[in-house]
């Protein structure tokens, strides 16, 4: 249509999709993304704070593994996390959007809790221990499942169903709170019965069972059947279909077995740690492991890494925030910015830039 | 009577809050993304509205200007956070459902270290003066009407004002054609890229008045901040609720705020006695009729109730 054909309009340079990226190079710009995204962190502390970026940096380190105790909490909330970061994981690789881990883990706590109530002290500890984990494990199972029918029937939206059943599984902590106590404090307090053994530190039996978890459901996802079929209903339903699978009948498996998951560990914290229920039990944790599971590319071994990473960022940040003073919520600040940079970085991962020819070698024609 | 009036004008203004985070999320769910940023970006907007009125509060500007510039800052700071998104979802093509859950992770964490900072120095007194100023025309009223300020009004137009654009102009068109199809409208020559950041910027901003309007309006007290976030979700809920018409979400927006303060009305309204545990079960109102309208609307498979088809998918042109 232009009089002037020759100068057609060719950008500066145009997306390919990458095939395949060598291992060292995608660390490399997963490195290079975090080291940038503390920088600036670094930097927004400094100024807001008034504090020299070293002072910054040595605070921050020294609050997430500055001593064996703090390393030790860390592999604590990080075993947390992983665990329903595991729990979250085989929904996501049939790219069925489960945000509600929160919910399906804390209705397990509940579980939990409800069985130490009613039966505590009537049984002796290893029964209840058992009965504790299996309502747990029942009633997370529950709570994944019923989206998963609605899903599986009518393709009903998943993210916003779980997103919701978070709030009536706070709803019924509340609920059963509110009955169970009835003196002014409104708070349980610990519970005398249905505590988890410990063998050597406190924590070292959480972070086993977790380990443990991670193993386990890494070869049930790349070494099973189930765990293909999983992988093929979230590549293309319709390949699924044409192959024979059910994919109804997967979708429902794979999220009894997400909530089940969640349940275990909503049961661990009750069971190891907490021995109690607030709403607050779970306190996010079931958002955040949605994005552990994704920084490890919903692979159960990584996933050992990105929580460990996202914990370090929280507990390093919030000993700054203890030290300086500042809101407790500067930690999320932190995460939030970090988070940013890497899911930002992924696109340089997945696709390159390919600039134009006459850019590189000058106008030729 | 009284304790009727008093359920509604507090259920009125709580859903308006809903109604601006519920109208922002549909324009960004009209392109396909499904934008879980939401709550974040209402604190956001809340902080960055707040601080404005405590920076300004001594300037001797006049009051309608002081809410007019927050209720701008607060929509500003609302964009800035919808661009960071879009340059995440849109031109860096992340995933959504990730991007969405750090930004509200961000923003909450934003919101409440700027809180903290401002409502320790300023305390009580200077909410109260800025809720004079949002109740603006009628401040100083005696009858119903000083329970409703200027951003009350706002919300309801905007969201008239969106239904308009959505359905009766071109933009309103392509908006809507991008979020069922996106490569069939990349096809006709829209450009999808920039109607995308120009609804999520939009949406977000309009989202992020809703958290200004809660702090400075319904709640008034330097505490308000705190509950933002899970208001924020409701509107996202909201969304489903309206089946994506911002028409169809004021009236939603003030069925959720009844249902939302049931448990704390509706005894004293028609004299039965519940329980302090049974008040809690009413709470859950709003996310179990939010679930159901989830389950019909997808079990009748209108074609005019569904979600934009290619909701919460990303679109990049060469993958076909």
């Amino acid at each position: 249509m232009k009089t002037n054909e020759k100068r057609v309009h060719e950008p500066l340079f145009h997306v390919v999709k990458r095939a395949q990226i060598p291992l060292w190079q995608s660390m490399s710009i997963r490195v290079g993304a975090i080291l940038i995204a503390f920088l600036f962190s670094t930097l927004l502390a400094s100024l807001l704070l008034g504090r020299s970026p070293i002072q910054f940096l040595t605070t921050f380190f020294g609050g997430a593994v500055g001593t064996p105790r703090k390393v030790w909490n860390l592999a604590k909330d990080a075993a947390k996390l992983l665990c329903i970061s595991l729990a979250v994981t085989p929904a996501f690789r049939m790219k069925f959007w489960n945000i509600g881990a929160e919910g399906q883990t804390l209705i397990g706590a509940l579980a939990a809790v409800a069985v130490v109530f009613y039966l505590g002290g009537k049984v002796s500890n290893g029964v209840l221990l058992l009965l504790m984990f299996i309502a747990a494990v029942i009633v997370g199972a529950i709570w994944g499942g019923i989206p998963a029918i609605f899903k599986a029937k009518w393709q009903t939206n998943e993210t916003l169903f779980t997103l919701m059943m978070n709030y009536v599984a706070i709803g019924l902590v509340e609920y059963f709170l509110k009955i169970w106590v009835t003196s002014g404090s409104g708070s349980l307090g610990e519970m005398k019965f249905g505590h988890l053994p410990t063998i050597g530190h406190k924590y070292f039996l959480l972070v086993a069972c977790v380990l443990v978890i991670a193993i386990l459901l890494y070869i049930y996802l790349n070494y099973t059947k189930q765990g293909y079929e999983i992988s093929v209903v979230g590549e293309s339903e319709n390949t699924a279909r044409y192959v024979g699978i059910n994919v109804g009948k997967v979708i429902i498996r794979t999220m009894i077995i997400s909530g089940a998951l969640c349940g275990i560990a909503g049961f661990l914290i009750v069971g190891a740690l907490d021995h109690s229920i607030t709403a607050e039990t779970v306190g996010g944790l079931g958002f955040t492991a949605i994005m552990a599971s994704w920084l490890a590319k919903f692979n159960p071994l990584t996933m050992i890494g990105s929580s460990l990473f996202i914990i370090f960022l929280q507990n390093g940040a919030s000993e700054i925030s203890d030290m300086f003073r500042i809101d407790s919520s500067f930690p999320n600040m932190v995460v939030g910015i970090v988070l940013f940079f890497l899911i930002g970085c992924e696109f340089f991962i997945n696709y390159k830039l390919k600039f134009r020819e006459s850019a590189k070698k000058g106008e030729k024609a | 009577m009284n304790t009727l009036f008093s359920y509604l004008f507090s259920a009125i203004p709580l859903g308006i809050t809903l109604l601006y985070g519920c109208v922002g999320e549909i324009l960004t769910e009209k392109v396909g993304h499904l934008n879980l940023g939401i709550p974040g970006i209402m604190c956001v907007g809340g902080a960055g509205g707040a601080l404005a009125i405590k920076l300004l509060r001594d300037s001797g500007l006049p009051p309608f200007l002081i809410v007019v510039i927050a209720i701008l800052v607060s929509f500003l700071c609302g964009a800035l956070m919808g661009a960071i998104y879009s340059l995440l979802t849109v031109t860096l093509k992340a995933n959504q459902n990730v991007t969405g859950l750090a930004m509200t992770t961000f923003g909450v964490g934003v919101m409440k270290f700027i809180m903290a900072k401002i409502s320790t120095i300023t305390a009580a007194p200077g909410y109260l003066y800025a809720l004079d100023y949002f109740r603006f025309p009628f401040a100083h009223t005696t009858n119903a009407l000083k329970y409703f300020g200027v951003m009350l009004y706002l919300g309801i137009l905007i969201a008239i004002a969106a239904t308009f654009v959505l359905n009766k102009t071109r933009v309103g068109l392509h908006l809507r054609a991008i979020g069922e199809n996106p490569a069939a409208a990349d096809a006709v020559g829209i450009n999808v890229t920039a109607y995308k950041y120009l609804a999520t910027c939009i949406g977000s901003g309009i989202a992020a008045m809703g958290g200004l309007f809660y702090i400075m309006d319904y709640g008034g007290s330097p505490e308000s901040y705190k509950t933002i976030e899970s208001l924020g979700w409701l509107a996202v809920a909201l969304v489903i609720f309206a089946i994506w018409k911002p028409l169809v979400s004021i009236l939603g927006s003030v069925l959720f705020g009844l249902l939302y303060l049931a448990g704390s009305y509706v005894p004293g309204l028609f004299g039965i006695n519940i329980s302090l545990a049974q008040s809690e079960l009413l709470k859950l109102l709003p996310y179990v009729v939010t679930i159901l309208v989830l389950i019909i609307t997808s079990v009748s498979k209108k074609r005019e109730n569904q979600p934009p088809a290619a909701l919460g998918l990303p679109y990049f042109r060469e993958e076909r």
